[in-house]
């Protein structure tokens, strides 16, 4: 492991350290925070007991859902809108803002529309991520270089050959940010929709616990669910550093 | 400029198309109409009420944005100089950005306590990383021969972040920033739906609470109206910044 790496874990386990001597010495009082150590146990426990598999599972396969909806349809609608200019000028502004948009406010009548169940929260995931992923994919086609798509006039490549062999491989990294961007966005979609609005799930376990003054178990589920999306992400950076390197060595 | 102008107003009337034919499958029950929601916007628009839930929002975000802005500059500015600190925190930053920020929230209420700080704390908390990376990378990839210059004419340190790097790196600073007001718009009302007696978040978790669908949908279209407003303003100043370089 590179120098980098090692400072980078010192200085995690180092606040990790200073949170639990915080704790421990009573500087932060026991109704705040708990010791990493104990959440550590208690998630642990509640992971064994298996009183929260069910949550688990069911958030990871909402996510999931809104996950790969999201991908496919960005994508599409990436190109579509790359494809028609004027219509991208136009929706880029609304495209830009859309995140400042409590998409939340939405979920009754989402309910009503798709019923009671998961399908609103999956659908709250795939309107969080499909627009990082559709602004990926119109910067991927933008960086597309000239000369390539030229050459390919001039080799008389079809328009499938073209998109196979060109435009997709130049704009795989912009595409990959936007899965990467996509991954999180369902998570947060999801996460936050159980949180506020549903019956169901890891953001619903946190919120009960909260609700219940259960500070300990509350903040276990927490430290499960960064734990979880934070494994998720770094295996999605560390998959884009090795192409990367791929790349710049070929 | 016309034309323009005439493809914006066209994709509203598409969009208020698309929404008028959501509505008549859906029915009153999940949507209201958009001339029912325009109504209800004038309504409150209108009403004294409502512009104080405004006013508490409003401050909210304006406190938020400010620590945001400041600190992730400062923050970005900070990593983006010192080579080993900004490699040991971007991954760190990159996981913070992904996490769901709202598993915290119960955090922050019992850190600041109900009322306006834990707002403020939770709307700065999502915004300061998006610009704490773009200024980190933005600075990082300043034209190594404008450093070169600097240094060649003896230009303090001070001088060179001020006078070199800042410039050279604002355009991305901004795009950060445009990144930030929408996020922190975002952490605020979020921070009011869960737990607030006042802003507009806590309007609509009220309004969802007693099923009123005209009021959620005429609160999120006048929040979305200046979302988007706000964004096509900075989003000029944005690419102009970017074409200028």
């Amino acid at each position: 492991m590179s120098r980098v790496t090692w400072v980078r874990l010192a200085v995690v386990a180092g606040a990790l350290a200073a949170l639990e001597a915080a704790c421990r010495s009573g500087l932060i009082s026991p109704h705040t925070l708990v010791p990493p150590s104990v959440m550590l146990a208690t998630a642990a426990k509640l992971l064994q007991s298996g009183e929260i598999t069910a949550d688990l599972l069911r958030t990871l396969r909402n996510v999931l859902a809104a996950f790969v909806t999201a991908v496919a349809g960005g994508f599409f609608i990436g190109v579509v809108l790359h494809a028609a200019p004027p219509l991208r000028r136009v929706a880029y502004p609304f495209l830009a803002s859309y995140y400042a948009i409590p998409v939340f406010a939405l979920y009754p009548a989402l309910i009503v529309v798709f019923g009671m169940g998961d399908l609103p929260i999956i659908v709250i995931g795939f309107l969080f991520a499909v627009v990082a992923m559709i602004i990926n994919t119109l910067d991927g086609l933008d960086r597309i270089p000239r000369v390539l798509l030229k050459t390919a006039r001039v080799m008389r490549m079809g328009p499938v050959a073209t998109a196979l062999r060109i435009k997709l491989p130049s704009a795989a990294p912009h595409l990959f940010t936007g899965t990467k961007l996509a991954v999180a966005y369902s998570f947060i979609g999801v996460i936050a929709a159980e949180f506020i609005l549903s019956g169901a799930g890891l953001g619903y376990a946190i919120s009960y616990a909260y609700n219940n003054f259960n500070t300990a178990r509350m903040y276990a589920l927490m430290l499960l669910v960064i734990t979880l999306v934070i494994a998720v992400n770094l295996a999605f950076y560390t998959w884009e550093q090795r192409l990367l390197r791929r790349r710049n060595l070929r | 400029m016309i034309r323009r102008a005439l493809e914006v107003f066209l994709f509203l009337a598409a969009l208020t198309a698309l929404w008028q034919l959501l509505y008549l499958v859906s029915g009153d029950v999940a949507l209201s109409s958009p001339r029912d929601t325009a109504i209800a916007a004038m309504e409150l628009l209108i009403a004294e009420s409502f512009w104080r839930h405004v006013r508490e929002t409003f401050s909210a975000f304006g406190y938020a944005l400010f620590i945001a802005a400041g600190g992730g500059l400062a923050l970005g500015l900070g990593l983006g100089l010192h080579r080993l600190s900004g490699a040991v925190a971007e991954p760190i930053l990159v996981s913070l950005y992904s996490l769901p920020k709202i598993t915290l929230y119960p955090l922050i209420l019992l850190v600041f306590g109900l009322g306006m700080s834990a707002k403020v704390a939770f709307g700065a908390l999502h915004g300061i990383v998006p610009v704490t990376l773009f200024c980190m990378n933005a600075v990082r990839t300043v034209n190594p021969a404008y450093l070169k210059t600097g240094r060649i004419m003896r230009v303090s340190r001070g001088a060179m972040v001020f006078t070199i790097v800042l410039p050279a790196a604002l355009p991305e600073v901004f795009s950060g920033l445009r990144v930030c007001f929408s996020l922190t718009l975002l952490g605020v009302l979020i921070g009011e739906m869960f737990a607030s007696q006042r802003g507009l978040g806590f309007l609509i978790m009220n309004a969802v609470g007693l099923h009123d669908v005209r009021t959620v949908m005429a609160i999120t279209l006048l929040l979305a109206a200046f979302a988007v407003c706000a964004n096509s303003v900075l989003l000029m100043a944005d690419l102009r910044l970017h074409r200028r370089v």
